[in-house]
């Protein structure tokens, strides 16, 4: 079986953000670029699924500019046979995201699919359903445990206060979430091997943009509040102001 | 003009939930502002609260009712939802950002060939153009977002919308239509509830513990004060990679986004990803010994102190004060 996994190239999760010049993107200056947190759950379970099978591979498809390619060795690294860029050197929205994996899914023929349930960049969570409907497959979202039985999945996924257990089949699209499993560290050997792996790069199918940035800015910033006082004898205070002035409780 | 407007309302256990009625005020108010109406629809087998939909300005409801959709199907809901938006020709979806709403929401803009902006805080018209305002970055930066298509599907954040009683409510037209031969490729069998009784994304009050709480065993500290509150528990990230508490209990950039009235913070210092996941709340409360911390920036009280002292101390207090 051919297992796709998409990832994505995002600033770090600690990073200061900037507005860039253009009122509508972050300043890139001085910003490390990781691979997207949930995307590497999607990577390990990738793995996990070949390894279980004991046959198949597992292609990493990135969409972006050169600089994805940082990003598709690390998942190379990790024990993925081969890698994809899709170039594009410009912002798409999610559905120009989804409609150029969908395309290079539907060329390599997978039947399953892996990515993390969003990217910390943009926060849209769209992109693994997207995907799914434009291929017409299944699609499981947020998921946190899986098991696949021949075209059978019983899944997993997190949703407000437990988890929904849920019965679907293959072709689909899954979604990874924290907890799903443990992602592995690139061994040595394993980040040796990813050098001489190969990255084909193709140009990303294109698109009409259903939606548009039109600014981004930083919100209101908080001013600091009041320290009501060093030990317990602060307490009823504390909560007179949260009742009288805050009227909260 | 404008063609009309669908609220899509999520029901548990056949009752529909509070940010369904904030989808349908949203609705019934934007609606109004592009001179248009709005309906709302609700998929489900028997929902128990149909009727207290009038309060909220939608003078019409479809119920797309088949036992096999009581639960969650994404296949079987958005084939429902779908067939009713093209028999009745909405041009604007609503739904709310819940699980729910951000799995179904993207799948109907591509089969209505709409844009789809999920996690709204704010709606803005300037001229006919619907701008939507939602945070990246974990809620470091906003995004003004403008839909190029004709057809728009939107989500909004929970607790941000308020569900709107109208003045003058009239009895909402109740539209019970039975849906046969239901798509059910993919469907929720069974839910396991969390050990947590609330669950953050949803509450209106939280309670969070960070690693000043010194180790699992002192969290009972964080649940006592979380119950006196009617508040859910939450927690930083460094706790929950520590294996002290559950992921689906973290608030911040790899957790959850909240934006409750209240966030008491305790034994949590502030980090970036932390804040940015938290600090949109309306009021927040720091309990920390380190008074440098910089969740005290962003804090509207603090008490810079020992929290095995102040917690319980506050514990009792709001006890004292709810008696």
């Amino acid at each position: 079986m051919k297992i796709v996994v998409c990832v994505s190239h995002v600033p770090d999760t600690a990073t200061r953000i900037k507005v860039g010049s253009d009122g509508k993107t972050i300043d890139p200056t001085g910003v490390t670029y990781i691979i997207n947190p949930y995307d590497e759950y999607a990577v390990e379970e990738a793995l996990k699924t070949k390894e279980k099978l004991s046959t198949g591979e597992v292609i990493v498809v990135t969409l972006g500019s050169e600089n994805g390619k940082e990003t598709i060795r690390k998942a190379l690294a990790m024990g993925v046979d081969s890698g994809v860029l899709l170039k594009d050197d410009n912002q798409r929205d999610s559905f120009g995201i989804a409609k150029a994996l969908a395309e290079e899914i539907k060329a390599q023929g997978s039947q399953l699919v892996f990515m993390g349930k969003q990217s910390v960049d943009y926060d849209n969570s769209i992109v693994g359903q997207l995907t799914a409907e434009l291929l017409d497959f299944n699609c499981v979202t947020v998921c946190v445990k899986l098991e696949i039985n021949g075209e059978n999945i019983i899944a997993e996924r997190e949703i407000e206060g437990g988890r929904e257990i849920v019965e679907t089949s293959l072709p689909a699209v899954i979604t990874c979430q924290k907890g799903l499993n443990e992602p592995r560290y690139a061994s040595l050997k394993g980040i040796m091997a990813a050098k001489k792996k190969t990255i084909e790069e193709k140009s990303a199918a294109s698109y009409t943009p259903t939606s548009e940035v039109v600014g981004m800015y930083l919100p209101a910033g908080k001013q600091p509040g009041r320290i009501v006082g060093s030990d317990a004898s602060a307490v009823p205070e504390l909560v007179r102001l949260l009742k009288e002035e805050a009227k909260v409780i | 003009m404008a063609n009309k407007i669908l609220a899509v309302l999520e029901q548990r256990e056949g009752i529909i939930k509070r940010s369904g009625f904030e989808a349908a005020s949203t609705a019934a108010k934007l609606a109004k502002d592009l001179h248009t109406s709005a309906e709302a629809v609700v998929v489900g087998d028997a929902i128990s609260n149909l009727n207290d939909i009038s309060k909220y300005g939608i003078q019409k409801i479809f119920h797309l009712k088949n036992s096999g959709l009581a639960n969650y199907s994404s296949s079987g809901y958005t084939e429902a939802i779908n067939n009713l938006v093209k028999e009745a020709n909405y041009d604007i979806l609503i739904l709310s950002n819940t699980a729910l709403g951000k799995d179904l929401a993207p799948r109907l803009s591509i089969k209505l060939d709409a844009g789809c902006v999920v996690d709204c805080i704010k709606l803005n018209l300037s001229g006919n153009d619907l701008i939507l305002t939602r945070p990246a970055y974990a809620g470091k930066a906003l995004i003004d977002v403008k839909l190029l298509s004709n057809k728009k599907v939107i989500t909004l954040r929970p607790n941000v919308f308020k569900a709107q009683v109208a003045e003058s409510p009239a009895p909402a037209e109740i539209v019970v239509k039975e849906i046969s031969g239901v798509n059910l490729k993919s469907k929720v069998t069974s839910f396991k509830k969390s050990e947590g009784k609330l669950d953050v994304a949803e509450a209106d009050i939280i309670v969070s513990g960070g690693r000043g709480m010194k180790g699992p065993e002192n969290f009972h500290l964080i649940e006592e004060l979380a119950e006196a509150l009617g508040a859910a528990v939450g927690a930083s990230r460094a706790v929950v990679d520590a294996g002290w508490r559950p992921h689906s209990e973290q608030v911040g950039q790899t957790g959850k986004t909240v934006s409750p009235t209240l966030y008491v913070a305790c034994g949590i210092s502030g980090a970036i990803q932390h804040l940015a996941g938290m600090s949109s709340s309306k009021y927040i409360v720091a309990v920390n010994k380190d008074k440098d911390a910089p969740i005290f920036n962003v804090a509207d009280y603090g008490i810079t102190g020992d929290l095995f002292e102040i917690i319980p101390a506050f514990t009792n207090e709001i006890k004292k004060v709810k008696q």
